[in-house]
């Protein structure tokens, strides 16, 4: 079986992102970007199927501006065998991200795609639901463990609101990753050094036949309201007495 | 204009996730109606005739719907979709699995987690975990929208008086099955409605250490949560998470108890009304959105605490 993986480029989880002054947007000059951390855990799971022999091959997608190139490779440094490119300037919002990844399922004909739950810079957690209604395909979103059966169908684990669900999925399936499904590996040095030899193939939203034009427009980017710093307090004692007469919480 | 608010329930009686929906629909403006879609749940519908504000509520009733499974209650949610200008879920996991979903088959891009209502076809949304708040405009024929429910106040539970009609089902997708779940049973408050949540991080050490913080929960009418450095390293379960990319809440009172204060952690925890701080690094993040803090070693505070509060 072939997988797909669909790996982001966003502001590292790590950055203090910040607002631009003049409300159209967040910095992203000379600020570290990353792969997205949920799709990293999808493409340690694509890895870990290939090494059990359940996969054949790990085809990592990536959308966007140039730069994406370089997700790719970390992806491909991880054990993907191969990338595509969908290369834009345009603003990618999940329904476009979407109809370009159901176009190249439409090409690969994988048994599965995993997504990440959610990326971290627009939050959206929209594109896996997204591209298996397109496909007409079963989800599994919030994995937290999977099982490839031999009927052609799967078991998933999900994190849901009062906690864990098991459900069955035929393949072919959309999976979305959450945080406790697998803690992904550092890619090797020799592994980087390999994954530049790997191909990548770059497409076009036109060669793909998809309008990605965003439907939402951004009227504005502000600040979050600060909170006001509070007060140090020396004792147990004197906390619980603020809580009571200060604050009156409790 | 129609607004239909899909609701978040568990058969018997409908979750408050839903109330904070509705009051999402009411900041649009238009007739609410809310679909309820689940296997025997009469008592959901019921419930929620009597929300204040509430036009109609809308009952497909089939065991299909028994565990709320996207494909098909997104189905369902594309078949009533004509009827309305706006299709709205509380962003809960069901809301966030089932919602986009519809979306795409409707070919409508979803704006996700709202935070407030500017007009019927604009909206802000945080990004980057809490980070950039986002004002968006649709220019799409439905607005599918989630709404945060800790951003909007909980429309009445009573005082309403809806018609209920019942609605046929839209039938097996026949993708996938519910096989089993693993629910936490607990006599606390749940973590997303509670007034009062008290929260453990890595600080903790352990699950046994929980311990300690759940009788000063107790004594509060606390719910228990937890940072995901907790959780990962399975001091407690999943569901405890508050943050980015966990449950976001917003009590009268949060306590975080050995937790740094990580971005994402925060993202799920500062628009609480009042939080303590209790951490034993005086240079810890999160005494910086704390309304008290307290630097002290948790093993010997927390059991203060919970003797200070007996008094
Ligand atoms: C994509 C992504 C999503 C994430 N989503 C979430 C999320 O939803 N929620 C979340 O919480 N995190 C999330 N994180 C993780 C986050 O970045 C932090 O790693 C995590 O919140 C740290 O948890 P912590 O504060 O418990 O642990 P630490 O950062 O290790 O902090 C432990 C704290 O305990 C204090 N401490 C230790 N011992 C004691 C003691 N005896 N007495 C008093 N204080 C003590 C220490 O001083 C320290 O401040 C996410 C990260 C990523 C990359
Ligand atoms: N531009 C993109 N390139 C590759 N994958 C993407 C892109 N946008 C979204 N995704 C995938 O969709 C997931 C969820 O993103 P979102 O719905 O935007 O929160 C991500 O974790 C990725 O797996």
């Amino acid at each position: 079986m072939k997988v797909l993986v669909a790996v982001k480029r966003v502001i590292d989880a790590n950055v203090k992102v910040r607002v631009k002054a003049d409300g159209t947007g967040v910095e992203t000059q000379n600020v570290k970007m990353s792969m997205n951390p949920f799709c990293e855990i999808a493409t340690e799971e694509a890895v870990r199927l290939k090494e059990a022999g359940k996969v054949t091959e790990i085809v990592a997608v990536s959308l966007g501006n140039a730069q994406c190139a370089e997700t790719i490779r970390t992806a491909l440094a991880m054990g993907a065998d191969r990338g595509i490119h969908v290369q834009t300037d345009v603003e990618l919002q999940p329904l476009a991200v979407a109809k370009l990844l159901k176009a190249v399922v439409d090409k690969e004909q994988p048994g599965l795609v995993i997504l990440g739950k959610q990326a971290i810079d627009d939050d959206s957690n929209q594109t896996g639901q997204m591209l298996s209604a397109l496909l007409g395909w079963p989800q599994a979103t919030f994995a937290s463990k999977l099982v490839l059966n031999d009927n052609a169908t799967a078991n998933v684990t999900r994190e849901v609101d009062g906690g864990l669900e098991t459900i069955e999925v035929k393949t072919p399936f959309v999976m979305t990753t959450d945080l406790r499904l697998n803690e992904p590996r550092y890619a090797s040095l020799p592994n980087i050094m390999k994954a530049k030899k790997k191909p990548i193939d770059a497409l076009t939203p036109e060669q793909l036949g998809v309008d990605p034009t965003p439907r939402l427009k951004t009227l504005k980017v502000a600040e979050p309201p600060k909170r006001s710093a509070g007060i140090k307090v020396k004792s147990v004692a004197e906390l619980v007495d603020k809580l009571k007469n200060e604050a009156k919480v409790i | 204009m129609s607004i239909l608010v899909l609701a978040e329930h568990d058969n018997a009686s409908l979750k408050s996730a839903t109330l904070h929906a509705v009051t999402a629909a009411q900041k649009i403006g238009g007739e609410i109606h809310i679909l309820v879609a689940g296997a025997g749940a009469q008592g959901a519908a019921d419930a929620a005739a009597k929300v204040a504000g509430v036009a109609k509520v809308l009952l497909a009733d089939d065991a299909i719907y028994g565990h709320a499974l996207a494909e098909n209650v997104a189905k369902l949610i594309v078949g009533l979709a004509g009827n309305y200008s706006h299709i709205l879920s509380a962003a809960t996991v069901n809301g966030k699995n089932i919602l986009p979903r519809a979306s795409a088959l409707l070919d409508v891009q979803q704006i996700s987690e709202i935070s407030a209502v500017e007009s019927a076809d604009t909206f802000v949304r945080p990004t980057y975990a809490g980070n950039a708040m986002t004002t968006v405009q649709s220019s799409d024929k439905i607005k599918i929208i989630t709404v945060r429910a800790t951003a909007f106040d909980a429309a009445a539970e009573t005082g309403g008086s809806a018609a209920i009609e019942k609605v046929a089902s839209g039938g097996d997708a026949g993708l996938s099955k519910f096989l089993g779940q693993e629910v936490q049973k607990t006599e606390r408050p749940e973590l997303t409605s509670a007034r009062i949540v008290v929260s453990g991080g890595r600080g903790m050490q352990s699950g046994e250490n929980f311990k300690m913080l759940e009788e000063v929960a107790d004594k509060l009418g606390a719910a228990v949560g937890a940072s995901r450095a907790a959780v990962d390293a399975g001091f407690v379960p999943n569901d405890y998470q508050v943050g980015q990319t966990g449950k976001i809440v917003a009590p009268d009172l949060y306590v975080a108890v050995g937790i740094s204060g990580a971005i994402q952690h925060l993202a799920g925890m500062k628009d609480s009304k009042v939080i303590v701080a209790i951490n034993k690094d005086e240079d810890a993040p999160i005494f910086q959105v704390a309304d008290y803090g307290l630097v002290a070693d948790l093993f010997t505070a927390v059991p203060e605490l919970a003797k200070e509060l007996n008094k």
